[in-house]
């Protein structure tokens, strides 16, 4: 069963929001496919802004109802932070017509699930249901972006829900606190220094008017983006999406600009977290521009080359050959409205050092950039890359759910081209990507150093027993 | 996320089951095609000379095909003093045959975009291949070597060793998991379930090449497998590929004497584990039902209602909603093939761990002491019958789902009587089952939390 939202911050990993969209999503495949994708997404714009993109998908009697908020943690502000994933959660908290906490209960009631999620960039709910209930997925998300009441006292309650979940997600978990750190330290200037969740201080901090301006700011028709896939017909469905959807008023235009832009990095930035762990953890971080820029592509398919599965390089040397660590891994994170990050990750084995590990996958680093990798190292990552979004169409949830990301964040027309941007990216791109990004002076390390605190009498190893 | 439960790091079959409501045809409600169509679109059985039995569901409209592979492998078979064989075997397997090195396999297998993967569990080990419909050809023959042909190379084991080890340790560093072994330990004593799949730091550098190999000869046999297929195939043309490769599978093992069942706890017990934790990483339960216990249903039901329902259940409802103590709190009756589990779980800050647990207990005498509300069982119905489409919707859930209806011996008609199963259910039911079975004065209590502000009650 699922629960109330998700944040999508890595798990303990670097690129904030996403890597499950990215690594969906940054392919496009074997040509019929991805064109047949292009042709079948109906796109309009309502009157009042709303982007709808519709995709008739009868394989299976199922539909998926999503809508994208182009609001996230990058248009908050200092001492606001987390606060686009606060009001996520009030956003399951009441309208005049839907009492708090009932939103679930009439999905549930209905056979389906429904669930959240907030990242850097957007914000998205979903609702999926057999088909015939699509209306009712249609019907409770226009009444909460029309009508949403915000009360205090459902805030106060979720508000302490929100301090437990930055709790379970953040502060137990080492690879967590790392990523906020690193983040943080990767980025100077620009919101994505933040995490998606917040500083503790600021959650403890927000008043039901913050979130009343943010709700008015952002979650306008104009902001978002609805999306349905699935066993349902364009025609009849249009005209209820109009009737529904149609008479919500524009938001207040224009919409705030998020002005900072990250400074080019100049010199490599170190960052050391001391926590109670068993074993240490290796960050790096580069900053990269995102999809929407011709590199994306070569980006891409680098990130493959390099952590694409057992067979890529860096499983290959620093886990298999070296026998360093138990896993290495690379992400290109292009899925942001703003320039994001390409980084590696990888655990060491009990006995190594995060020093060993961080030469080992240097020399890989190095290497990329000295010699153009093999043309079949080359085919593998693009055939990885287009397998990936053949997979994804087995699940409308999924397609959709990759639509969302990209509309949220620039066009989804980009993924229609995307495949053929990734066809074309040669030995030599990759060369000239990794040489011109993966820099020294470009790069973030974030080192997690386990500590063992003293075990109090009585609860050392483990721990302390009651019959 | 996902509900955090006990028995998340092990490959358990309930989870397909159990929280994959899925299969109520008879609703006319949803409009949904007859049972009978649907069942015969489920998929077919067969059952191989060899023994292993054959599930095949076409599944044109991607050009995919996934398949998985149960077979009697899984760690319930370990011996005591080398915990972890199973999970060693599992990993091992694809790291190296008589005629491709482990490079070769994983390179093969990624050149073309596919996945083919093993994973140990408590009662069995799944092996799980993706492929483009197009290198199928190439997925079976990877899949039928790794299981035939796997060498056991002394190199790669002492690789897989450190790696496992590496892995226990780093699973020391979430205290929810911590939480769900110490549980499982305390609930299930000296039986195989209490032991971790992967073994503990003592006994899995002590597995010797020999009890790999010996494990292997003895439990991958096609006799003891299931295989599930879904995808852009046919039947008679998945049938003659699989023949190439697997005919020369011989049947064969040991038959299996099954563990004497747990010992049912007389009284609390509780055990606590100090952390330097924001939160109380709370488990607590007791030993549940199997899967082919006829009250099955009802308790499903029941648990929906008390913590198996996310965001509407009665637990969400009083610890979450009411409190604001949690982000995720649920509950599960988990059916293993030998012992059932209940288990709650859920993490709250240090100060009110104690007051949680108390709420918990509450919750579990209320439904024990009173009927459930009508609206209630109305909603919990509604949801696990007419949730079902979406547990069919995609072929990696249909392969999964057709494997465990074989598993359990469900029979594909399962689909067709699931929704009346659950709709006979009454509130007199569900006050039986929970008197039955939930017990709020004798369970296993299990926390990981920083002890000088968690005060437990022993």
């Amino acid at each position: 069963m699922a629960k109330r939202d998700e944040i999508r911050e890595p798990r303990g990993f670097l690129l904030c929001a996403v890597i499950l969209v990215v690594s969906l999503c940054l392919g496009l495949a074997a040509p019929a496919l991805a064109a047949s994708l292009a042709e079948r997404v109906f796109e309009t714009t309502l009157d009042n802004g709303l982007t709808v993109l519709l995709v008739e998908e009868p394989k299976a009697p199922v539909v998926t109802i999503q809508v994208w908020y182009k609001v996230g943690s990058r248009n908050e502000q200092i001492g606001k932070t987390g606060i686009s994933h606060m009001l996520e959660h009030m956003m399951f908290n009441g309208t005049p017509t839907i009492g708090p906490k009932q939103f679930s209960l009439i999905v549930q009631r209905n056979g389906g699930q429904d669930n959240a999620h907030t990242t850097s960039d957007y914000t998205a709910y979903y609702e999926n249901f057999a088909a015939d209930r699509v209306l009712f997925g249609l019907e409770l998300e226009a009444d909460r972006m029309a009508h949403l009441l915000l009360g205090e006292k459902e805030f106060q309650p979720e508000r302490q829900v929100v301090i437990e979940e930055r709790r379970l997600r953040i502060e137990d978990q080492p690879a967590n606190v790392l990523g906020e750190v690193m983040r943080a330290t990767a980025f100077l200037a620009h919101p994505y220094r933040w995490p998606v969740i917040g500083w503790p201080s600021d959650i403890e901090g927000y008043t039901r008017d913050d979130l009343v301006q943010h709700f008015r700011t952002y979650y306008a028709p104009n902001n978002a983006t609805l999306i349905v896939a699935g066993d349902f017909t364009k025609d009849d469905l249009l005209p209820k999406i109009q009737a529904l959807f149609g008479k919500i008023p524009r938001g207040p235009a224009p919409l705030p600009k998020v002005i900072t832009l990250e400074p080019p990095q100049r010199g490599e930035r170190r960052v050391y977290v001391k926590k109670d762990a068993e074993l240490p953890l290796l960050f790096a971080v580069y900053h990269v521009p995102n999809l929407t820029h011709p590199d994306s592509f070569a980006l891409e398919v680098l990130a493959y080359v390099l952590g694409g599965g057992q067979s890529a390089r860096l499983h290959q040397q620093v886990v298999y050959e070296k026998r360093l660590a138990s896993y290495a891994s690379a992400d290109y994170s292009g899925v942001h409205v703003d320039p994001y990050l390409f980084g590696v990750s990888a655990g060491p084995l009990p006995g190594k050092t995060a020093e060993e590990v961080e030469q080992a996958i240097f020399a890989e680093i190095e290497r990329v950039q000295r010699e153009p990798v093999l043309e079949r190292e080359l085919q593998k990552a693009k055939n990885q890359i287009e397998s990936e979004f053949i997979f994804a169409q087995d699940s409308v949830h999924r397609l959709a759910s990759l639509l969302g990301a990209w509309e949220s964040v620039a066009n989804w027309r980009l993924l229609a081209g995307y495949l053929d941007g990734i066809r074309k990216v040669t030995a030599a791109d990759v060369q000239r990507v990794a040489t011109h990004y993966l820099t020294q002076d470009n790069r973030t390390v974030a080192i997690l150093i386990p500590t063992k605190p003293a075990a109090p009498a009585g609860a050392g190893q483990p721990g302390g027993s009651k019959p | 996320m996902r509900t955090r439960d006990v028995t998340r790091t092990s490959v358990r079959l309930w989870t397909v089951l159990l929280l994959t409501p899925v299969l109520c045809l008879l609703s006319p409600v949803l409009g949904l095609p007859s049972p009978v169509a649907l069942a015969a679109a489920l998929g077919q059985r067969q059952v191989l000379p060899s023994g292993m039995v054959l599930l095949v569901s076409e599944k044109r409209a991607v050009p995919i095909v996934t398949a998985t592979m149960l077979i009697q492998a899984g760690a319930i078979l370990d011996p005591p003093d080398r915990a972890g064989l199973a999970n060693l075997t599992a990993e091992i397997l694809t790291q190296g045959t008589k005629t491709r090195t482990a490079i070769q396999i994983s390179e093969a297998i990624e050149f073309v975009g596919g996945s083919l993967s093993v994973e140990a569990g408590q009662d069995v080990t799944t092996v799980t291949l993706s492929v483009l419909s197009r290198d199928l050809d190439l997925g079976l023959d990877l899949l039928a070597d790794i299981l035939l042909n796997p060498t056991f190379a002394p190199d790669e084991i002492q690789r897989k060793v450190q790696e496992v080890l590496a892995g226990i340790k780093r699973k020391q560093e979430d205290p929810g998991e911590v939480s769900a072994e110490a549980f499982a330990a305390l609930l299930f004593g000296t039986h195989p379930y209490g032991r971790p799949v992967e073994g503990i730091e003592a006994s899995v550098p002590t597995i010797t090449r020999d009890d790999l190999m010996r494990f292997h000869e003895a439990h991958f046999r096609p006799n003891r497998t299931i295989l599930a297929v879904v995808g852009d195939v046919s039947i008679p043309d998945l049938t003659r590929r699989l023949e190439v490769r697997l005919g020369g599978w011989k049947p064969g093992g040991p038959n299996f004497t099954q563990p004497p069942p747990p010992a049912v706890l007389a009284r609390p017990v509780v055990r606590t584990i100090q952390r330097d934790v924001t939160q109380a990483n709370i488990t607590l339960g007791h030993l549940g039902v199997t899967r082919d216990n006829p009250d099955y249903y009802a308790i499903q039901v029941m648990n929906y209602i008390l913590g198996g329902g996310g965001i509407t259940s009665r637990l969400t409802a009083r610890i979450r909603e009411e409190k604001g103590w949690a982000y995720d709190v649920g509950s599960a009756f988990i059916p293993d093939k030998y012992a059932g589990t209940f288990n709650v779980s859920l993490q709250t800050k240090n100060e009110v761990a104690q007051d949680a647990i108390e709420a918990v207990l509450a919750e579990i005498r209320r439904i024990r002491e009173q009927p459930v509300g009508d609206d209630e069982l109305k909603d919990a119905k509604a949801y696990l019958t007419g949730s079902y489409p979406l547990r069919l919707d995609t072929s990696s859930k249909i392969v999964r789902l057709l494997a465990s209806i074989e598993y359990f011996g469900l029979g594909l008609d399962y689909v067709d009587r699931y929704s009346g199963l659950i709709n006979t259910v009454t509130a007199a039911d569900i006050q039986r089952v929970a008197q039955k079975y939930l017990n709020p004065d004798r369970y296993a209590l299990a926390v990981v939390a920083d002890l000088t502000k968690a005060k437990i009650k022993p």
